[in-house]
C-alpha cells in the first residue's frame, strides 16, 4: 500500500487561550515511522490525542487510514493502538491482568486473552514479574509492558508518544528494537519525541512542530542538511575571547553560530570535519585559546535554533494543560 | 530490573511479540462492560484497604450507637440493634458509592483512561462495568453490616431472604446514587475533593435520616426533610423486608428514585467521560 496512513490539514485545537495546535498539516505514508519531533508543549501530545479520537479538532480534519477523525471515530479506534505518554496501564493489576483485560476488550475469548498475554509476557522478558502489581515496576518494565498492551491484536497504526523518554539506555535500545519489528510487519508508526537522535535511529520521515505549527519536514538526511549534518563544539580558556571567536566561526563556517549557556563556550553548525578542523587550527592561529572541542551531530536545540533562529522554547502550557 | 542481555527481547526474532491471529471481532457491550466489571473485582482483591476504609465508619457507628445510645433510645440495646442494623446497612453502603467517584477521578489522571478511550468498544463500559463492579462492593459492605449485626444478636423478622432482598434494594439504589458520585468525579479536580465533596452531601443525607432515631421525636421542620429524604425511604423499605413488613409502594418508591438518578446522571457521566480532553 502506497497510500497514506495519516492524513492531516490545518488541526487546530486550543485550551482557553492556548492555541496548543495551530493548523498542524501531517502526511504519513503507510509502513513508515514517521516521527514527530519537538519540545515539550510543541503540540505534539494534542496532535497525537486529536488523531486518536481522544480530542476532537476544533479546526481541520484528519483522515487516519482512510478513516475520518470526527465522523468515524469507531472505524479509526478499531485500526490504532496508542501508547501515551503517562504509561496506559493499570497501576492497581498485575501485569497479566493488564494484557488479559486488554485482550479481552479486544474481542478475544477467555481463553485466547489468556495464551496471547502469556506469549507477550514471555516476549517482552516480563514473564517472571507477571504476577507483580505494576505500581511495582520500574519504568523499562512498565513502557515494555504499555508497548506489550498496544499490540495484543497488531494495530495497522499505532501512536507512541514519548515512549523512551526516562529510560536507561538499555531499556531505550529494547523499545527502539520493538519498534522496528513492528515497522517490519507492516505496521505504521507515529512516534513524538523531544530527542533528534531517536527521531533519526527511527523515522524515515520527521516533521519538527514548534508553538502547534510543523516549521520543518523532511528525511533524517534532509532535516540534516538543513541544520547542517553536525555542529562544531567549542570551549575557550577564557570567555573574553567569545566576541572574537564567534565572528571567526561565522566567517569561516557560514551560517547561524550558538552561544552556549556557559560563558565560555560556543557552537557552530558544520557538516565537514575537515572545515571544523581547519577553523579551530585558524582560531589558534589568531590567539583565540581553545581548551576543548568536538564535533558532534547537531542537538535538538540546534535544529531548533537553525530552524527558528531562537532556541527551543520550554512551554509549560500546551501539553502538560492538554493532558 | 532483573534482566540480563542475553535474555533482552527480541520481537524480530520471535513470532511470539505480534499476534499471528488476525483481528477478532470487537466484544459485545456487556462483555466490554463485564470485563470492566472484572477489573473493578480484581482492585478490590489487590487493594482491599480501600474497601476496609469506607466500611470501618459503619461498623464504628454499629458499634458506638448500640451500645452507647441503644438503652437511652430504645429503653435497651437489644430493642435499638433491631431498629439499627438495616440503618446501618444502608449507611454503609451509601458511604461506598462516594468511593466509585473517586476512583473515577484517580482512574482519569491515569494514562489507562486514555487507552480505554482510544479502543473500538461500547462508549460507556468503562463506567457502567466498573459500577457492576462497585456493586460487588457494596454487597460486601452491607453484608459486613448484617454479619457484625447477627454477632451482637440482631435477629431479622424477614429471615434470610427478607435480608437478602433488602441488600438487593439498597444495592439498586446505590447503583443509581453512584451515578452521582461518578459524576462529581469527573467535575472535581483531585479524588480529595471528590472525597470531601461526596462526605459533606453524604453525611447530612443519613444523618438527617430515620437511619438512626425515629423522626416522631423530631422538631416539625426536620421531620419535614427527613421524611422527605430519599435516604429514610430506602432505610424504610430495607428495614421493612428484613423485618418481614415491607410494602410494595416504599419499595417501589425507592426502585424510582434509582431509576431517575440514573437516567439524569448516567448520560451526564458519559457525555463528561466521552469529552473529557
Amino acid at each position: 500500500m502506497s497510500s497514506l496512513a495519516i492524513e492531516a490539514t490545518g488541526l487546530c485545537k486550543a485550551f482557553g487561550a492556548t492555541r496548543a495546535v495551530d493548523g498542524v498539516d501531517l502526511a504519513v505514508p503507510a509502513g513508515s515511522v514517521y516521527g514527530v519531533l519537538g519540545p515539550n508543549g510543541a503540540g505534539k501530545t494534542t496532535t497525537i490525542r486529536m488523531l486518536a479520537t481522544l480530542l476532537r479538532p476544533d479546526a481541520g480534519s484528519a483522515r487516519v487510514l482512510g478513516h475520518d477523525i470526527v465522523a468515524d471515530a469507531d472505524a479509526v479506534r478499531s485500526v490504532v493502538s496508542l501508547t501515551g505518554q503517562l504509561a496506559s496501564v493499570d497501576e492497581d493489576l498485575t501485569g497479566r491482568e493488564n494484557l488479559v483485560l486488554l485482550a479481552r476488550l479486544l474481542g478475544l475469548s477467555r481463553g485466547g486473552a489468556r495464551a496471547r498475554a502469556g506469549e507477550l509476557l514471555e516476549a517482552f522478558d516480563l514473564a517472571d514479574a507477571a504476577g507483580r502489581l505494576v505500581k511495582n515496576y520500574s519504568g523499562g518494565m512498565r513502557r515494555r509492558l504499555d508497548i506489550a498492551a498496544s499490540i495484543v491484536v497488531t494495530p495497522q497504526l499505532m501512536f507512541l508518544d514519548e515512549p523512551t523518554t526516562g529510560l536507561d539506555p538499555r531499556s531505550r535500545n529494547q523499545v527502539w528494537d520493538i519498534i522496528r519489528a513492528l515497522v517490519t510487519e507492516g505496521t505504521t508508526i507515529l512516534l513524538c519525541t523531544q530527542y533528534l537522535h531517536e527521531a533519526d535511529q527511527l523515522a524515515d520521515g520527521i516533521a519538527v512542530i514548534d508553538r502547534g505549527t510543523v516549521i520543518a519536514e523532511g528525511s533524517p538526511a534532509q532535516l540534516k542538511a538543513s541544520v547542517g549534518f553536525g555542529a562544531l563544539h567549542v570551549r575557550l580558556l577564557d570567555p573574553g575571547q567569545r566576541g572574537a571567536a564567534e565572528r571567526l566561526l561565522m566567517r569561516r563556517l557560514g551560517g547561524v553560530v550558538h552561544l552556549e549557556p556557559d560563558p565560555a563556550a560556543l557552537s557552530a553548525a558544520c557538516a565537514d570535519a575537515d572545515r571544523a578542523a581547519a577553523a579551530v587550527v585558524e582560531l589558534a592561529q589568531a590567539g583565540v585559546e581553545v581548551a576543548e572541542f568536538s564535533l558532534g551531530r547537531p542537538s535538538l536545540d540546534e535544529v531548533f535554533l537553525a530552524l527558528t533562529g531562537r532556541p527551543a522554547a520550554e512551554d509549560a502550557t500546551g501539553e502538560g494543560a492538554a493532558a | 530490573m532483573s534482566t540480563t542481555p542475553e535474555t533482552r527481547p527480541t520481537p524480530a526474532a520471535g513470532d511470539q511479540a505480534l499476534s499471528a491471529t488476525p483481528r477478532p471481532p470487537r466484544p459485545s457491550a456487556l462483555s466490554a462492560a463485564l470485563t470492566f466489571g472484572w477489573r473493578g473485582m480484581l482492585k478490590v482483591r489487590h487493594v482491599p484497604e480501600q474497601l476496609v476504609d469506607v466500611t470501618i465508619t459503619p461498623v464504628l457507628f454499629l458499634l458506638m450507637f448500640t451500645y452507647l445510645f441503644g438503652g437511652a433510645v430504645a429503653g435497651s440495646t437489644a430493642v435499638y440493634l433491631q431498629f439499627l442494623v438495616p440503618g446501618v446497612l444502608v449507611m454503609s453502603v451509601l458511604f461506598t458509592t462516594v468511593y466509585s467517584g473517586v476512583a473515577l477521578n484517580t482512574d482519569m489522571t491515569k494514562g489507562v483512561v486514555d487507552r480505554f478511550r482510544s479502543l473500538p468498544i461500547w462508549r460507556p463500559a468503562p463506567l457502567v462495568g466498573a459500577l457492576l463492579g462497585d456493586s460487588v462492593r457494596y454487597l460486601l459492605a452491607g453484608a459486613m453490616i448484617v454479619v457484625l449485626g447477627v454477632v451482637l444478636g440482631y435477629r431479622p423478622g424477614g429471615g434470610f431472604v427478607g435480608v437478602l432482598a433488602a441488600m438487593l434494594l439498597v444495592v439498586v439504589f446505590a447503583f443509581g446514587l453512584s451515578w452521582v458520585f461518578t459524576t462529581v468525579g469527573l467535575l472535581m479536580r483531585s479524588p480529595g475533593a471528590v472525597m470531601n465533596g461526596g462526605f459533606l452531601a453524604i453525611f447530612p443525607l443519613t444523618f438527617l435520616s430515620n437511619v438512626f432515631v425515629d423522626p416522631q421525636t423530631l422538631p416539625d421542620w426536620l421531620r419535614t426533610f427527613v421524611n422527605l429524604n430519599p435516604v429514610s425511604h430506602l432505610v424504610t423499605a430495607a428495614r421493612g423486608l428484613m423485618d418481614g413488613a415491607a410494602t410494595a409502594g416504599g419499595i417501589g418508591l425507592v426502585l424510582a428514585t434509582a431509576g431517575v438518578l440514573t437516567v439524569v446522571f448516567a448520560p451526564l457521566t458519559i457525555h463528561l467521560y466521552r469529552s473529557r480532553g
